[in-house]
C-alpha cells in the first residue's frame, strides 16, 4: 500500500497527537481510556485494522490540538503494548514516545471479582498494580491477564 | 511490628511473625504480667459477618490486657442496614476506640477501611481473601508442636475460598516449608495465591488425593468444604467424602503428625481423631487468645 493510500484513510494532522501501532480493534478503547468522547470538541480520526508490516493489522488514532503526556499514554500499554505516540506541531513530528508499563493504574479498570470491596458502593477508585503479565487488584488481589480491555471501567 | 495495621498476610515478614509469636509465648508463660498493659483502652469489634471464635478471642484478649471492647453488634441492628458505606462506618468508629477489628464479607474490605482510619486496624477476615490473625495462631501452634523450619505441611479442603489457607500459605513462604495442597480440582488455590507462591519461590505441589502425600507430612491442616460451593447436593457429598479423615486414614501418617483445623468443623475430621495425639485443633483455637493479646499489645504500644 502506498503512502497516498494511507493518507486517504487517515489524513495528516497539523497539531496534536498520533497514536500509531495500536493493537487492531482497540482504537475505541484507546479513546475511552484517554477520556476522549468528542464532547471536548477535538477533531479525532480513527483508522481501524489498517495493514501493518509489524502487527499485521493495526489501529491508528489521531487527535488534533491535544498533546498527550507520557503519564497519559502509559496506561495504553495495558491494551496496546506496541503503541507509538507522535506529537505533531505544524505537520512535523516533534516528539516520539513509546508507551511504558506503569507501576499502578487507578480508576481505569473494574475488578472482575464481584465480591471485591472496590465494586461496592465505597468512596474509592479501583487500583491495580501492574505485574509481569497482567494487572492485580490492589484490594482483593485478583489477577487479570489476557482480557484487560474487557475490564475497562471507562468504556 | 513496624506496621500501623494488620491487613494481609503479605505484610508479615519472618521477623514480624517471630516477634508476635515470641510475645505470645511471653503472654502464655506469664499472663499476669500483661494484665494491666492496656488499661483504659478500648477496642472496637466490627463484625459484618457471624463469628464465634475470632470475635470472642479478640474480646477476651483485649480484656486480659486490661482494656475493654465496644461491639458494633450485628449488621441488622446497625446503621449499615441504612446503607452507610464501610468507609463512613469505620471513620465514625475510630473516634470511639483505640483500635478496630474488622470482619467483612467483601475481599479487600480491611485494606480499603485502613485508608480511612488512623488507629490500628486488624483484618479479622475479608470474604474469601485473608485472615492474618488466624495465620499467626496457626503458626504459633505449629511452632509449639513441630517447629517452623524443615516443615512439610499438607493443606486440604476448600483452598479456593478458604481465607485461612490463603494467609497461611503466603506467610509460610518466609520459612523452610514444603507445602502440599490437596483439594478437588474445582477448589484449587486461586490464581492470585498461586502467583504469590510462585513469585516467592515456594516449594509447592498440588494433589487431588491425600494418600499421595500423607506419609510425608509433619502437619495436616484440614479445612471445611462448604456445601454452598456446590450447585448439586450429590456432588457435594461425593467430593466432601473424599476429603474427610478418620483414625483409619491416619494409620498411614507419621506418629508425630499434627492435625490442625481452623474450626468450625462439620464432619471433615471424625470425632474419634480428637482422642489421638495427632489432634491439636482445640489447642490451636485456645492459642487465639495469647496470640491476639500479643498482636494487640504490639500494635497498641506502637500508637503510644
Amino acid at each position: 500500500m502506498s503512502d497516498t493510500d494511507k493518507q486517504l484513510r487517515v489524513s495528516k494532522i497539523r497539531n496534536g497527537t498520533v497514536i500509531d501501532h495500536v493493537t487492531g480493534g482497540q482504537a475505541l478503547n484507546v479513546l475511552a481510556i484517554l477520556g476522549i468522547d468528542g464532547a471536548g470538541g477535538e477533531s479525532v480520526s480513527i483508522g481501524m485494522n489498517v495493514p501493518s508490516d509489524r502487527l499485521g493489522r493495526k489501529d491508528v488514532v489521531k487527535v488534533e490540538d491535544r498533546e498527550l503526556s507520557q503519564s497519559e499514554v502509559d496506561v495504553l500499554s495495558l491494551i496496546a503494548p506496541e503503541a507509538t505516540i507522535n506529537i505533531v506541531r505544524d505537520y512535523e513530528v516533534v516528539e516520539k514516545l513509546r508507551v511504558e508499563r506503569p507501576e499502578r493504574v487507578t480508576g481505569l479498570l473494574t475488578c472482575p471479582n464481584r465480591n471485591c470491596i472496590s465494586n461496592a458502593n465505597e468512596p474509592v477508585d479501583s487500583r491495580f498494580d501492574v505485574v509481569d503479565d497482567g494487572v492485580r487488584c490492589g484490594y482483593c488481589g485478583t489477577i487479570v491477564r489476557d482480557d484487560i480491555a474487557d475490564h475497562l471501567s471507562v468504556s | 511490628m513496624r506496621h500501623d495495621h494488620l491487613l494481609s498476610a503479605h505484610q508479615l515478614s519472618r521477623a514480624d511473625v517471630e516477634e508476635v509469636l515470641s510475645r505470645a509465648a511471653e503472654v502464655a508463660a506469664d499472663p499476669a504480667a500483661f494484665r494491666d498493659r492496656h488499661a483504659g483502652k478500648l477496642l472496637a469489634l466490627c463484625f459484618f459477618e457471624p463469628s464465634t471464635r475470632t470475635k470472642m478471642s479478640f474480646d477476651a484478649a483485649m480484656k486480659r490486657l486490661g482494656g475493654d471492647t465496644v461491639d458494633m453488634g450485628s449488621v441488622e441492628s446497625s446503621s449499615v442496614k441504612k446503607g452507610e458505606s464501610l468507609a463512613d462506618t469505620v471513620r465514625v468508629i475510630e473516634g470511639y476506640a483505640d483500635g478496630v477489628v474488622l470482619r467483612h464479607p467483601s475481599e479487600g474490605a480491611a485494606t480499603m477501611a485502613a485508608e480511612f482510619v488512623d488507629v490500628p486496624l486488624v483484618n479479622a477476615g475479608d470474604g474469601a481473601g485473608q485472615h492474618p490473625t488466624q495465620t499467626l495462631l496457626d503458626l504459633y501452634t505449629i511452632r509449639e508442636t513441630h517447629g517452623l523450619d524443615d516443615l512439610t505441611i499438607g493443606v486440604m479442603g476448600d483452598l479456593k475460598y478458604g481465607r485461612t489457607v490463603h494467609s497461611l500459605s503466603t506467610v509460610l513462604t518466609n520459612f523452610d516449608a514444603r507445602q502440599h495442597f490437596i483439594s478437588p480440582e474445582s477448589l484449587r488455590l486461586p490464581r492470585g495465591v498461586r502467583f504469590d507462591l510462585h513469585e516467592a519461590g515456594a516449594q509447592v505441589r498440588e494433589h487431588t488425593d491425600l494418600d499421595e502425600v500423607l506419609p510425608e507430612l509433619d502437619v495436616l491442616y484440614v479445612t471445611r468444604i462448604q456445601r454452598e460451593r456446590f450447585p448439586d447436593e450429590n456432588e457435594y457429598h461425593t467430593v466432601a467424602g473424599q476429603y474427610r479423615i478418620d483414625a483409619e486414614t491416619l494409620e498411614a501418617a507419621k506418629d508425630d503428625l499434627t492435625v490442625m483445623h481452623p474450626l468450625p468443623r462439620v464432619d471433615e475430621i471424625a470425632p474419634e481423631v480428637d482422642d489421638t495425639d495427632h489432634a491439636r485443633y482445640f489447642e490451636q483455637a485456645h492459642n487465639g487468645v495469647p496470640v491476639r493479646m500479643a498482636l494487640l499489645d504490639l500494635l497498641l504500644e506502637e500508637g503510644e
